[in-house]
């Protein structure tokens, strides 16, 4: 029984999640001593890496202190896409045990690579995020992330497996099953996205299946997706599932780079493996802690694939005050907002959380939309498609034109824009069954 | 006596109304009478059937908006001045109409089918006028078809 981790600093079993509570210090000097192996991992083996710390005159005997981090070069997503399959692999083929890819809406997608060690890792922070969630043995969880290339299935597997909790490895898709074998098997946890798990409440309701009378499921880890607190809201009242909130990334690791604990005020980060860093994503600037701006990573023990200074796009803050959980790791503040998902209309930056926020506002419940982005005379057009529900549907077609102004209304104070609203059928858009998408781009291709 | 009668979301797409009554078809549902209004981006149909509880169903399952409200169906002499007189009584109590949908019989009257803001004091007032609302036997027994 693995209900002890094995803590790598010490070469010891340490007690579940002990690594969560690490004081302070000693996490900081940890951080140093494996920022510098990992700088000169990168430096040693990744071209990438050496020529741009070349091109600043940086060596990594220059990393003293863990600040130094800040002379480093960034990374990005463009780099894995250039350096497409193995160019950013630190270790020769051989070491490598396990790819993931992402999945490549625009041309190749990008490829992540573990070696064993990675492995472990990783599975060691998913086991840190289900403790830290509330995950114990004796639940039994339904992982409904994608099983495949995409990090989410496999990922949370492995942690599962290592927590000793009953895994139904139901991957995405096939809602109705779902709900079967949620109901069927006394599922009492489950992990996946937001936007599927709120498909699936809707699914249960059209099968008549309450999720508070008829079913046990007790919490959710959700991630792989922005959602906003209003969502998270939605999830808990009408399904009384608590949500908690798994963050991370393929680049980095995939889910397990931060979770939250029972607070559920943000998520906290595993800093003995992850550096992280709050950029000014217009001028590169780090940061202070509590301000908002981009999150960077560099990982501090990946061997396969390690990223220095790898900038996320998401959009946060680090939250540096104490948790009441004890926890000593820092949190980040919610993400609700990706840079790539902004999009500019009229000259206003909008990110689609927004539309889902002032959509939450109007109705109770969170109804399906679509954000259509066309050009028109060179200028961006945005369109927000609501689905109606048989709730939300009145006899009188002035009510229906009130409720069409009362979402342009509630967009128009969360956004500043007038934006045209429309209604259309139910189950017109189409539904996800890994990450939502939120938004359908008709602009013409960006150069 | 109060008719239910079944309200559709359609969006003003080509094929969705013909989507909506295919599936009506195939349940072997009966439109006695409907009306469609047009409020530009999306439409309301609106319409009256034997087999409210089934249409409205089989709607449902078909992945459409349904909501279900209470009108009357007013039998008046199909002539000058039958549609009046009525509104003329109602307007006078303090009664509106908020839609109205009617279809003329073989047997010499019409059938207005009526939404009132409040159904119940419209059913009193039209029933001291004298007015006869039709039971849904009434409705569906209809006349003759010519067709």
């Amino acid at each position: 029984m693995i209900s002890r981790l094995w803590n790598d600093l010490e070469g010891t079993f340490f007690p579940e999640s002990a690594l969560d509570f690490m004081p302070v210090d000693r996490l900081r000097e940890v951080q140093l001593q494996r920022l510098k192996t990992v700088v000169s991992l990168a430096y040693g083996r990744v071209a990438l890496f050496r020529e741009r710390m070349d091109a600043r005159g940086i060596k990594p005997s220059d990393i003293r202190c863990l600040d130094d981090v800040r002379r480093l070069p960034y990374s990005m997503k463009a780099d894995l896409r250039d350096t497409y399959p193995y160019g950013l692999f630190a270790v020769p083929m051989t070491e490598v045990v396990r790819l993931h890819a992402s999945s490549g809406t625009t041309g190749k997608p990008i490829v992540v690579g573990y070696t064993a060690q990675d492995m472990e890792v990783w599975k060691q922070v998913i086991v840190r995020s289900l403790l830290s969630a509330g995950f114990t043995r004796g639940d039994i969880v339904q992982n409904m992330y994608g099983y495949g290339l995409f990090t989410g299935g496999l990922g949370l597997h492995a942690g599962l497996e290592a927590l000793e909790a009953t895994v139904v490895p139901a991957s995405g898709g096939n809602s109705e099953r779902q709900i079967m074998l949620m109901k069927d098997f006394g599922v009492t946890a489950i992990c996946g996205t937001p936007s599927y798990f709120v498909h699936l409440i809707e699914v249960a309701q059209k099968l008549g299946i309450d999720f508070k009378r008829d079913l046990k499921v007790q919490r959710g880890l959700f991630g792989a997706e922005p959602w906003s607190d209003g969502l998270r809201k939605y999830i808990e009242d009408t399904s009384g599932v608590k949500a908690y909130d798994i963050y991370g990334l393929s680049e980095i690791v995939g889910p397990g780079v931060g979770c939250e604990c029972e607070c559920r005020d943000g998520p906290h980060i595993f800093e003995d493996h992850f550096l992280v860093e709050i950029i000014d994503p217009d001028t590169l600037e780090p940061l202070p802690d509590g301000q908002e701006g981009e999150l960077v990573f560099t990982t501090l023990s990946k061997q396969a694939m390690p990223a220095i200074r790898y900038r996320t796009r998401d959009i946060t803050a680090i939250d540096p005050r104490p948790c009441s959980c004890g926890r000593t790791l820092r949190r980040i503040r919610r993400i609700c907002r990706r840079s790539d998902d902004m999009f500019i209309i009229h000259g206003v930056n909008v990110f689609p959380s927004q539309i889902e926020t002032a959509l939450l506002r109007t109705e109770a419940s969170l109804p399906h939309y679509l954000i259509v982005l066309t050009k028109r005379s060179g200028l961006d057009q945005m369109e927000v498609r609501v689905e109606i529900t048989g709730e939300m549907l009145r006899d009188r077609v002035g009510a229906m034109e009130q409720l069409q102004k009362r979402f342009a209304r509630s967009i128009e104070q969360v956004t500043g824009l007038h934006i045209a609203v429309t209604l259309v059928q139910p189950g017109s858009i189409a539904r996800s069954e890994g990450k939502a998408r939120r938004v359908l781009d008709q602009r013409e291709p960006k150069p | 006596m109060k008719i239910r009668q079944i309200s559709v979301f359609l969006e003003n797409q080509p094929g969705r109304l013909s989507a909506l009554c295919l599936t009506l078809a195939e349940s072997g549902v009966n439109l006695a009478a409907l009306t469609l209004s047009d409020a530009g981006e999306f439409g309301l149909l609106r319409f009256i059937t034997s087999e409210p509880e089934k249409a409205e169903r089989v709607a449902k399952a078909a992945g459409f908006a349904t909501i279900s409200s209470e009108v009357l169906a007013l039998c008046l002499p199909n002539r000058p001045g039958g549609l009046a007189a009525v509104l003329a009584h109602l307007g006078l109590r303090g009664l509106s109409v908020e839609y109205m949908y009617a279809f003329a019989r073989r047997t010499g009257d019409a059938v207005m089918i009526t939404c009132f803001d409040d159904v119940d004091r419209a059913m009193a007032a039209l029933q001291v006028a004298g007015v006869r609302l039709l039971e849904p036997a009434d409705l569906f027994a209809g006349d003759q078809p010519l067709v």
